[in-house]
This record gives C-alpha cells, structure tokens and sequence, in this order.
C-alpha cells in the first residue's frame, strides 16, 4: 500500500511537472490552429458590435493579416501560452499590447491600402507594426524606450518584417524626413494629439489613438483630415453598448 | 499568574500594542496606495484584519493551554507581532500582483489571496494579545478593553503625526521600535511577579532579529507597479526623480523630463500651433500626474492654455477677480495669468504640493503664488468658502483627478464632497451676479461623470429656486474634456455668439447654450450619438427621471449625504456589460464598486468559515455544552456590535468631513476622539450597576440611540452653528460632539464580556473573535450602504443594530 501512495505522489508530481512546462511548448501548427480561432472569434465579435464600425465586418484584409502574423513571437515568453487568447497581455517595462480584437479594430479604422505609408508611435513590442506591415508598403515605427525599442526590432525581424522601419526617439514630431503618412497609429498615451502628428497628416488621411488605462482601451478616437486639411474626431466605442436604452 | 490584577505597565503594553496594529492599517493603507491604488488598499486591509476573526477562533479553541502559558504566550505575541508587521509587508510586496490583469489571469485572484493572508499574520498577533488579556483578566473586562482602545486612538493621532516627518516605509521601523518596547516592558513588568521575568529569555534574540527586520525596512525600496503613471514615465531615457516629500495625503515626487520635454496639455485643441513650455511632472503616490510649467513671466509662452476647453469663461466677459478650487500646481493660475485677471484666489488642500510653487520651484514656476495679484489659501475648497462671504466673477474647478484612475472606474467608493448639490449650491453663492462657475471633466465614452454632474448641477439650481435652469448653463466638449459653465444670471446672446466663435476656431463642440440646436452638436468631434446634448436636454425637460432611470449608469444626483459623484454601477446593467467583457468592454464594468462587493463577499465568506465552522465541529472546546442553543444570542449581540461600532464610526467621519472640512484631520480627530472617549466609557461601565437583566446595557444603547438621533435630525444646525466659528473653536465642538457618543460606545462590548466572565467565561476569547469578523465586514458594508442609501441610513441601521444587540444581551444566569 505505501509502495502504491509512493508511486502516485511520484507520478502526480511528474505530471504536475510536465503540465507546467507543457503550456510553454507550443509547436507553431498549434499556434497556426489557435491563431485562425482567434480569428474567428474576432469575427464574431464584430458581427455583433457592427454598429460603431457602420459596416457588417471587418476588412478580409486586417483579419488575412491577424491570421498571419505569430502574435506569440511579439510576447514574453511567459505570455505565450496565453497569445491567442482575446486579452491584452503585458509585455514586459510596464507597457502592454490590446487585445487582438482592439488591435483589428484599430487596424480596419485606419482603411489601410497596399500603396500607404503608416507612422506608428510606440513601437511596443512591434505586434501592431507587423500587422500594418502585412497591409501596407511602408511602416514607419518609433519607441522612446530603448529596451522596448530594441526588443521590437529584433521581434520584427525574427518575424520576417524586417522591412518595418524603427527608430528609438520621441514621437512627438513624428517622422518628418518620410512624412506625410496616409495613416498615423498613436499607441503610446499623450496627453494631447501632439500637432506635428496632425501636421504629417496626409489629406485624407486617419490618426487612430487608443484612450485608457493599461490593460483596457476605453474609446478610440479617430482624426480624420479632409481634402481641405479640415480636422475633426470620432470618438468610437469600440463594444456595442448604447448608454441609453431608448425607452424614455 | 499570581494576581488577578492587569498592572499599570500591562495596561501600558496592551495599549502600545493596540495603538502599533491601528498605526500599521493606517500605513499600509497608505503603502498599498502607493504601489498599488487605493481601493484595492481599502481591499486588502479591510480583509486582513480578519486576522482578528482568526484570532478569536483560535484562541477559544486553545484557551486553557494556553492560560498555563500565559506570559509566555504574551510575550511571544507581542514579539511576533513587531516581527511580523514589517516582514508580512515586505513578502506582501514582493508578490506579483497586476489588478487590472485579474479580469484575465485568475493566478491574480491567487496572488491577492496570499497578499491577505500575510498581511493578517501581524493583526492575528495583535488579537491574541488583547484576546488572551480579556480572557485572563476576566473580572477586569473594561481596564483591557479601554487600554486596547485607548491605545488604539492614540495611534491613530501618533501616525498622522509621523507620517508628518517621515516616508510611510520608515514608519515601519518606528513600529517595530513601539512593538519591541511593548514586549520589554511587559516581559520585565508586565506580570506583577518577580518569578516571571521573561526578559531574559527575549531581550537578545528580539534584538537581533529586530535589527534584521529593521535592516530589512531601511534599505528595501517600495515597490511600485509597474503600470502606475510615475513608473512609466521613468522609463523615458533622461527622466529623473528630483524632488520627494511625503505627508499624510501622499507621497508626493518631482520628475523632471531630462531629454524629452514633458508636454502636459490635456483636452489641447486640435487646431492648437503650439507647445507647454518646459514642465516638471508631479506625482501623488506615484500616480495622478500634474505639471509645474515654466513660467518666464512672458504670457504669450501660456498660448496653450486658451486651447482648451476650461478657457471658456474667460472668453465670455471680461473677469477681474478669479477663485481657483484645486490650484494644485497652479496650470488654471497660469491660464487666468494668461488672461489678464486682475485677481485671483487660490485654494489648494495640500500644503506640500504648494509648497512646491512657493518655494522648491518657485523660480521654475515663476513664483506664481506670489504677488498682489494673487492669494494662496491652504484649505479645503468648502473648507475656504464657508469661511468667507468673498464672491468672485468666475469660480473655477478643472481636471482634479487625473485620467487614468478616472477611466478606470477607480474612484467609485471614493467620497467626493466637492461634486454635491449643495458644493454646487455654496460655489454659487459666491459667484457675483453676472459671473460663472466653471467646471471642467474628462471626457468619457459612453458618458458617465459629465452627466451625472449635470443632474446633480440641476438639481442644485432646482433646489436653490432658481426657476430655469436652462437658460443659465452653457457645455462644451473637445476630444478629451468638457466644460460646464453655471451663470449667476441668464445667458446673453452675446455670450452665446463668443461661445460659439471660441468653439469654432478650437474645433470644439457646443452641448448645449440656451435657443442650441440638434445640428450644431456633434460637427468637430463626432460621437455616435451626442450623447451629453441628449443628456442635457432630457435632464432640462419633464423627462428627466425616466432619462436617469434608463440610464445604463447610475446619474442620480451626488449629496453630501451620499457624495459619490464617481458611483456609476448599477445592477441593471451588469449583465449587458458583463458580457461584454471580452469584446473591448473591460472598461464598462465599475470595478472599483464590484471589487467592494467581491470585498464583502470574501469577508462574509471567511466570517462564515471562522464562526460557524468552529460551531459545527468543535462546540465542545468552545465551552458550549451540547445541545445549548444559548450561544445564539451571544453571537448575534457581538456580530451586532462589531457591525453596529464601525457603521457610525464611519458615517460620523464623514459627516465631519464637512465641519472640519479636511477629510485628513476629520479621519484623525473623529476616530481618535471615538476611540479615546470609548476606551474611558468601557473605563467606567465597570461603575455601573451589573443588575441581572438586560437592564445595564440599556443605559449606553440608550445613549447611542439619543445622540444619534438628535445628531441626524439637528445635523445642518449644528453644522451651520460650527462652521462660523475659528478653527480651533470647530475642532474643539467636534470633539466635544463625538466624545459622549464615543464614551457611551465604548460600554456595550465589555459590559457583555463582563456579564460572560461571570457566567460563560469559555465564550470571551469565541466573542471577541466573532466582533472582529463583524468588524471586517462592517468596513466594508458601511460604504456600500453609505453609497447605496447615504450616511443618515447607515446610521439609523447601527441604531437599530443596537437595539438588537440590547435585547440579546447575555443573560445572568450562570451557563449556557
């Protein structure tokens, strides 16, 4: 009997051992799998929040990208279990990426085109980049802090988008010797739209800027400058949630 | 254990005791607020004190082995305790806790779990040594009972005063010391027997592990959250640290940028050219940012701040004579600077943050506090309105709470007493007539705070008489804040076409001016509806309450009665948000109000487990005779006055808040002065005659019920009648109103464990840790009752609390 009590703690322990690591060894075809689920979730999602898009979907763009680009290579390596799941994650130096879901969002907003040039502000981890980079020819991307800045540039370019330019600097004044930019990404929080950003704005063009907390994105706003460089902003709830029932 | 007696220096050490365990909540609620935010401080040390409930569980299961070791056992509580208090918090520190990852990572559930657990090891030490003493000195209930308390007021003085001149870490080390000294003493005095000397047993290694702990509290640096705003910006190559003060109302650091400017503008217009000069970042307890800005005395380098919404009012008429709520680091002096006002009063609550405009960076801020035209009050807002007939033309309130926390749905259980009906109403009254209130908020989607204070604005002019509202409020908005402006008259035309003309050439949105239309409102910053003009003309017309009634949020009107503006969580909602969760809507749940209930669940859960659990298995060693039903009421009379204590206590610090106007010295002097005046009433209850029934608790129930009720019914009297009075004629009212409160609280608890000494003394250790349970649970149902129905409620409910408590009182008839 104690011979048998020995041997299941024995065994238990092991598998208590090879269960903890096992969440840490994910070949890439589960990745890929979990990836396309992801998506489809995503899909799903918008279906029921088409409201603050005014459109039935996503573009079969922005999703083509998410199904493509390995967000577990754009996370710490404790996070990458949880990659695919539909939530932000941290990412080490107190910064974090949106959840996936924020992050097509966000993309789709920006209506990119094949032919665009897209500034980032805040590089982060370069998950954002990556997808841009997937939609557009041109992404330009810039981290004020070193080690993030870094860590992106080699996350890119292990990824295979090593054509996504970086640079480590304030983003304040944008990337004037490539400027204007038919899109403009905002991930790092400002206290205000700095105004060389709206300056390196393209007629026609669209800033998106995540508004929040760390770990959740309140509203995005969207700056939009028209043909006659007249600015305005949608400040979008990106869940499908009226705070008015309408009733009264 | 030859006498029966507790002598002095006992008395003595149980309350040095006492006071170190309320010194070390007061400092880690201070802590946690620093690293963390402060309603999961609120969180965590309501529900490690159920160190207290755990105490009372083991000591009734253990009372008899360990009355055989009773120095022993008192002495080595009283050294963990000092041992474990700055120990317990820095392994606490070291758990990696992330909040805001707890909607997605249920290992944070596990983390905070452990923070409570290790945090309840030093007030389950505590416990024991009050506990033991109650138990030992049976026939001397009160003297415990009144040095526990006694000492527990004191260290509620004792640690606002030291966290005057020291950083709340250091502070640790000063409770080691008091705890250290506790055990000394005691060990060398404490049991009136030269046979039971103890110090020679702990002298030496309570030194040597002390001057570890206390090396251990020197050098270790907090640690602070990763995501708080102080940390972030530090990570930005060229930022520094240059400035750290600390007071009782935070830690206050200076971050200066280094290579990359600053550039704190929130709510800039979009159509703005220019940039904040050279700014400092000021952090409280590492978050809720505010800028110090260069000020060269050259106001054309403050262009920037006329690109903002809350510069409104300046552009509606001409204002000589400005008063600014809430200067902190003076940007709404700036902006008034930049426009010309001929005088401007400011009122900023924290001495040190002014002091740093003043005097640290005065240079830097262009001594902006300085001059004729300028006067610096250091008050709290009402505080400096009550106690001045002054009217001014304009009366300015802009972004007093920093955004992140704000969007965060953090503040909810905060009491807010600037944003009430009758805050609102006292602003007005020194607003000359032709002048403006101005109140400037963060914009929120989907909108929550701008419209519940619009309600709560409405409200106010409703009450106050005035008959249309309407044509006396103008609103805008820009991408990031809105402005709502109250007129002491009606609204020119003029001032509408400036407010149009300001709006146009910011690319701001009107809400809402009087004669607005549909089709102005949402043109520069487009929302899916507007929603704030909906909000505004509903509340304006008849359909205002079925407006607020289906309102996801709750927007009803914040008072001083129930003053929190930040309260936004309804039930009705929660579903919708609920599942809305993992499709971009973490941000629509009010965590800060489920994380109270979650508070309360969890304590209720634990109170269970450490009340009935011992009942269901072990009724034999906690001195119950089986099949006795007797017990109930013992227990119900101790969870009665646990909840019913604290219910007031908190309802009353409150209410004070309003008398005394500073919710820091209302906190002290309301808990030290009830603390202090109940440790004298449990003093003298010995006095009164035991008689056989229930009759000697009526006496101080009695009391209770009386004062309580005249307080509630005479309140805004008494208030009125204080607050024209000097300072320390206010103080010296408010002790003197609370005292006999206090004194007459301080009976019903040893009282009844007096009545168990003669008849049930097995039960005392079981009651004590029953009040603590209820103690527990009482913070925390006190704030989701004061929320839900207001502080005169919450009061009623302790009286009729009381009243239960009265009719179980413990019988005299010996056993149960």
């Amino acid at each position: 009997m104690k011979k048998v009590i020995h041997l299941m703690f024995w065994l238990i322990f092991i598998g208590l051992i090879l269960f903890l690591f096992s969440s840490h060894v994910i070949a890439e075809p589960d990745f890929q799998r979990q990836r396309l689920a992801l998506v489809e979730l995503i899909k799903d999602e918008v279906t029921t929040t088409r409201d603050f898009l005014q459109q039935e979907a996503l573009d079969e763009r922005v999703l083509d990208a998410l199904s493509k680009v390995p967000r577990h290579e754009f996370v710490p390596d404790s996070q990458r279990p949880y990659a695919y799941e539909n939530r932000p994650l941290p990412i080490g130096h107190g910064q974090t990426i949106s959840q996936p879901y924020i992050v097509a969002v966000m993309t789709d907003l920006l209506k990119p085109k094949k032919t665009d040039r897209v500034l980032e502000i805040g590089t982060g981890s370069g998950y954002q980049a990556a997808i841009l980079a997937e939609l557009v020819d041109s992404v330009y991307s810039i981290e004020i802090i070193e080690k993030l800045a870094e860590q992106a540039a080699s996350n890119l370019k292990r990824s295979g988008y090593g054509a996504v330019h970086t640079r480590i600097g304030d983003g304040y004044y944008g990337w004037e010797s490539v400027a204007p930019f038919d899109g403009i990404v905002v991930t790092a929080v400002a206290s205000h739209i700095p105004p060389p950003l709206i300056k390196q704005l393209k007629p026609g063009g669209r800033m998106i800027i995540p508004v929040g907390a760390p770990f959740m994105t309140q509203y995005l706003v969207l700056v939009t400058k028209d043909a006659d460089d007249k600015v305005t902003t949608r400040q979008i709830l990106p869940v499908s949630f009226v705070p008015l029932t309408g009733k009264h | 254990m030859a006498t029966t007696k507790p002598g002095v220096p006992f008395q003595c050490a149980i309350g040095m005791i006492s006071a170190s365990a309320l010194a070390y909540e007061v400092l880690l609620m201070r802590l946690f607020a620093i690293i963390q935010w402060h309603h999961f401080a609120f969180m965590i040390i309501s529900l490690a004190l159920l160190g207290y409930g755990v105490s009372g569980v083991v000591l009734a299961l253990n009372r008899e082995r360990l009355m055989q070791n009773f120095p022993l056992a008192i002495v080595a509580n009283m050294m963990l305790f000092g041992i474990s208090a700055p120990l317990c918090f820095l392994l606490a520190e070291q758990i990696e806790f992330y909040p805001a990852e707890m909607l997605w990572a249920p290992v944070q559930w596990l983390s905070l779990c452990a923070i409570y657990l290790l945090l309840a090891i030093p007030f389950f030490f505590a416990a024991n040594v009050v506990g033991l003493s109650l138990y030992r000195y049976k026939a001397h209930i009160s003297s415990i009972y009144a040095a526990d308390l006694l000492g527990a007021g004191a260290g509620s003085v004792a640690i606002i005063l030291l966290l005057f001149l020291v950083f709340p870490q250091k502070s640790l080390t000063v409770l080691i010391i008091s705890a250290v000294t506790a055990t000394l003493i005691v060990s060398r005095y404490g049991f009136g027997d030269k046979d039971v000397d103890m110090s020679p047993w702990f002298g030496a290694p309570l030194i040597i592990m002390l001057a570890v702990v206390f090396m251990l509290t020197e050098f270790a640096p907090l640690k602070v959250s990763p995501y708080k705003a102080q940390n972030q910006l530090l990570r930005v190559p060229g930022t520094k640290i240059i400035a750290r003060d600390s007071s009782p109302l935070g830690v206050i650091s200076v971050v200066s940028s280094g290579i990359t400017p600053l550039r704190h503008a929130p709510g800039l217009s979009l159509n703005a050219t220019t940039e904040p000069p050279e700014q400092l970042a000021v952090f409280t307890d590492a978050d809720n940012m505010a800028a110090i800005t260069q000020f060269t005395g050259k106001p054309e380098t403050l262009g920037y701040l006329d690109q903002t919404t809350s510069a409104l009012p300046y552009h509606l008429n001409r204002l000589a004579d400005v008063l600014i709520l809430g200067a902190g680091t003076g940007s709404d002096v700036l902006q008034a600077n930049y426009h010309a006002v001929k005088h401007i009063a400011a009122v900023e609550l924290n001495p040190r943050i002014a002091e740093l405009i003043t005097d640290k960076f005065a240079d830097f801020a262009g001594h902006i506090y300085d001059g004729a035209r300028i006067d610096l009050h250091i008050e709290e807002a009402r505080g400096y309105l009550a106690s001045t007939n002054k009217t001014h033309d304009l009366i300015n309130l802009s972004l007093l709470d920093a955004f992140g926390s704000s969007a965060a749905g953090l503040y909810s259980m905060a009491e807010n007493y600037l944003y009430t009906e009758q805050a609102i109403q006292e602003y007005l009254r020194h607003v000359r007539p032709g002048g403006y209130l101005s109140l400037t908020r963060w914009i929120k989607m989907p909108p929550r705070d701008e419209v519940k204070l619009l309600a709560t604005v409405l409200e106010a002019l409703k009450q106050s008489g005035i008959g249309d509202p309407s044509r006396r409020i103008a609103m805008i908005r820009g991408w990031q804040t809105s402005t709502l402006v109250i007129k002491n008259g009606a609204i020119t035309t003029e001032e509408i076409e400036r407010l149009k003309r300001f709006c146009d050439e910011r690319s701001f949105d009107p809400v809402y001016y009087p004669g607005i239309t549909a089709g102005e409102v949402n043109r520069f910053n487009i929302q899916q509806q507007p929603y704030l003009y909906q909000a505004v003309t509903a509340l304006l017309g008849d359909n205002g309450p079925a407006f607020s009634y289906a309102y996801k949020f709750n927007i009803e009107p914040a008072t001083d009665d129930r003053p929190y503006l930040f309260h936004f969580f309804k039930w009705r909602s929660l579903p919708e948000s609920w599942s809305l969760l993992t499709k971009g809507g973490s941000f629509l749940l009010e965590s800060g109000y489920l994380l109270l209930i979650a508070a309360l669940l969890q304590a209720i859960l634990a109170s269970l487990l450490l009340i009935a659990l011992p009942l269901w298995l072990w009724k034999d060693k906690l001195g119950i005779p089986a099949g006795s039903r007797d017990y109930r009421p013992i227990l119900l009379y101790f969870f009665c006055l646990g909840l019913a204590f604290l219910f007031i206590e908190i309802a009353f610090i409150q209410k004070f808040i309003l008398i005394l106007h500073h919710p820091l010295y209302a906190i002290t002097v309301v808990l030290s002065t009830f603390l202090l005046t109940a440790g004298a009433g449990s003093h003298f209850s010995q006095n009164l005659p035991s008689g056989t029934g229930k009759s000697p608790v009526l006496v101080p129930v009695t009391g209770i019920a009386l004062l309580c009720v005249l307080y509630l019914l005479s309140f805004e009297s008494i208030c009125g009648f204080v607050l024209g009075s000097g300072n320390v004629v206010r103080y010296a009212l408010s002790v003197l109103l609370v005292a006999p409160l206090g004194f007459c609280m301080g009976m019903p608890f040893p009282m009844a464990l007096a009545r168990l000494g003669q008849t049930a003394p097995a039960l005392i250790p079981w009651a004590w840790g029953i009040n603590g349970c209820a103690s527990v649970i009482s913070a925390i149902l006190a704030t989701l009752i004061a929320m839900q129905l207001g502080f005169n409620v919450l009061i009623l409910l302790a009286v009729a609390l009381y009243g239960v408590a009265a009719w179980c009182f413990p019988k005299a008839s010996p056993g149960i």
